[in-house]
């Protein structure tokens, strides 16, 4: 099978002031189409950088980088802004989604950018099937303050789903949210990735992680972990365990 | 990205603040309307001088006649004995020439109804209602015939008739001149004063070779009235008239001299010309103004939503997306501005016309000037803001907080 993704040899390095940062320091990683990876590492390890670069909102200083077949790493401004649009849906940590505008606007927005006119009737009714497919269908016209941080990043997923990208991209998606919510979001992220959707998800939550099928673990702009997850969470399972600990807490007080 | 796309962010962006958008547009409804005001009510007096110069009688020359000097007296213009019947009879053949009208001027007491009068008789072609745009308020003009007969016919304007016969029909009635009789057969429609306070219906009217050998006994002319055959062939009019004149009085010093209603029209338009160029200096101060209010303001607004810039390029916004979407927001403050100033002009001077009673134009080209230098300035002050949140990176725009 065609990897999603290759990164070969990838270098990132920050002129700033005298010194030269090397963020990220010869990365390479396959993902194949399918796959659930946590990229994982400390603050400064290097995983914010990769995330841009594979996200197609930064460029390496040196190595390649193929994303779909398409040797991003080539290209210019305009080209990572197309890939961008038709290769790869971000969830954000912070859900970023336009306020006083609603969730099936949001969502409709990336495909304003398509290079190939969408007829706005077929915008309408892909954005609200992206919706449904998060559990969010009954509340297209809701504006992002008037739902949940749980909502808001299912509506962040939707949209992030709805150009059809080879490439989910979350970075620290469950960072804002408690921990029932971050099952629930985590349950959703694996439900999308059951029907066949490449998921990569930064994190630096151990807990987080488990719910995925693949670790990278960088430090210091290199990859020193790269293994399957043993033990992996379900979504379902846990929310069952979450529950009936709460129920006991409830028994015993 | 489509161009209604993005009039609609636009839009949405705007009714956001509404305030803020009505503020920024403030400046460009203001310098609009002002200028839309100030248009109408110079435009529409300009008018009313050019219709008063007009009335006096489109496409005409005048020939007067020398200065006479005498005993180091100075006459004035039409004193000297220079212009001709001849003269005039060959001004007439010209080719851009339509009519021509020998005129002799003198001022009379003149009898009638056991009343009299002090007032100007003129000596004229049968021609001269046509030249000088005149109308006949009854009876008719004097003909060709009249001139040839040297009939006592006469054309009365209001102010005489007023003062002769005040309670009568004057047509038929007889007015004596230097104690001659002379049957009135027309009365001129009242036309009031003219632009240099004159009354154009303190007149009589007399074939010019009645007046030359009945009234003065002249055997020259005061000045010779010219209508040119169309307004575009006036000044070529002017010109064969002084050629011809300077070969048939063989003179040096031009003894006669050639006016023509042109002369007054370009002074007019010229006044007016003036007024334009004042009006599109302020217009162009005030848009300048209120440009930098909407620049201003984009500013704010690409600050502002830096993040949102952020989000739109990490979905896929071109750098080229990012900027027309502020240029028309910039285009749409500055083109809705305009159109209200537009209409708030219009209104004012349509309040003028209403309650002061003065004649206001608005000229079709000075809406569409206003609205098109509306939406110029809304493009080149929304260009820098725009083109600053196209050129944000958009990793740094997203973790703008």
């Amino acid at each position: 099978m065609n990897p999603v993704i290759k990164l070969d040899a990838i270098h990132k390095t920050y002129h700033t002031g005298e010194v030269d940062v090397h963020a990220v320091r010869g990365v390479s990683l396959e993902v194949i189409p399918g796959e659930f990876v946590a990229l994982m590492g400390a603050s400064g390890s290097g995983k914010s950088t990769l995330m841009n670069m594979i996200g197609a909102l930064d460029r390496s200083t040196d190595g390649h980088y193929w994303l779909d077949g398409i040797d991003v790493s080539t290209l210019d401004r305009d080209a990572l802004a197309d890939v961008r649009n038709e290769k790869i849906g971000f969830v954000f940590q912070g859900f970023n989604l336009l306020s006083r505008t609603s969730a099936l606007e949001n969502v409709e927005m990336p495909m304003q950018y398509n290079r190939h006119r969408i007829h706005s009737h077929e915008q309408r009714t892909r954005a609200q099937h992206s919706l449904e497919l998060v559990g969010l269908g009954p509340r297209a016209d809701h504006h992002p303050n008037q739902l949940s941080g749980g909502q808001q990043q299912r509506v962040a997923i939707a949209r992030a789903l709805v150009n059809k990208p080879s490439l989910l991209l979350a970075d620290e998606p469950t960072g804002n949210l408690d921990s029932q919510t971050s099952i629930e979001i985590m349950g959703v992220f694996q439900k999308l990735n059951d029907q066949g959707i490449t998921i990569i998800m930064v994190t630096h939550e151990l807990d987080v992680a488990r719910f995925t099928k693949r670790m990278v673990i960088l430090r210091d702009g290199r990859i020193v972990t790269d293994e399957l997850v043993p033990n992996r969470s379900f979504a379902e399972k846990e929310l069952l365990r979450l529950r009936e600990e709460q129920q006991a807490v409830k028994l015993a007080s | 990205m489509r161009i209604l796309a993005s009039i609609k962010i636009a839009g949405r962006a705007l009714r956001r603040n509404k305030m803020r958008s009505l503020l920024t547009m403030l400046g460009v409804i203001i310098g609009v309307g002002a200028v839309i005001g100030s248009v109408s009510l110079t435009t529409g007096a300009t008018k009313q001088v050019e219709d008063q110069v007009a009335s006096l009688g489109e496409n005409v020359i005048t020939v007067f006649s020398g200065n006479f000097t005498s005993g180091g007296m100075r006459g004035g213009w039409g004193s000297a004995p220079t212009l001709t019947l001849d003269d005039a009879k060959a001004i007439s053949q010209l080719p851009d020439v339509a009519a021509v009208s020998q005129e002799v001027r003198d001022r009379e007491q003149i009898l009638a109804n056991g009343l009299n009068w002090n007032t100007q008789v003129m000596g004229e072609s049968p021609d001269y209602p046509q030249i000088l745009n005149r109308n006949m308020a009854s009876g008719s003009m004097f003909t060709d015939q009249d001139v040839r007969s040297l009939a006592k016919s006469a054309i009365i304007g209001k102010t005489v008739v007023d003062q002769l016969f005040p309670n009568e029909d004057p047509l038929g009635q007889t007015i004596r001149i230097r104690n001659l009789p002379f049957q009135i057969i027309g009365v001129l429609a009242p036309k009031g004063f003219n632009l240099f306070g004159q009354d154009q219906d303190d007149i009589v009217v007399v074939p010019y070779s009645s007046h030359m050998h009945r009234i003065t006994a002249r055997t020259f002319l005061n000045d010779i009235l010219v209508e040119a055959s169309s307004d575009k062939t006036i000044n070529k009019a002017q010109n064969e008239i002084t050629d011809l004149l300077t070969v048939r009085h063989r003179s040096k010093d031009p003894d006669f001299t050639v006016r023509s209603q042109a002369d007054l029209m370009d002074r007019v338009s010229a006044s007016s010309r003036a007024m334009g160029f004042l009006l599109a200096g302020v217009a162009a101060v005030s848009l300048i103004v209120g440009g930098i209010g909407i620049m201003n303001i984009m500013l704010v607004s690409v600050t502002e939503r830096t993040r949102e810039i952020g989000i739109r390029m990490a979905v896929g916004a071109r750098a080229a997306d990012i900027l027309v979407q502020f240029l028309i927001e910039a285009v749409t403050l500055s083109a809705i501005g305009g159109a209200i100033g537009i209409a708030g002009g219009m209104t004012f001077s349509w309040l003028i016309a209403y309650f002061k009673g003065w004649p206001t134009v608005t000229p079709t080209v000075w809406i569409v000037i206003a609205f098109v230098s509306s939406a110029i300035i809304g493009i080149i002050s929304g260009f820098y803001p725009a083109w600053k949140a196209s050129k944000l990176d958009p990793i740094d725009a997203l973790r703008y907080e």
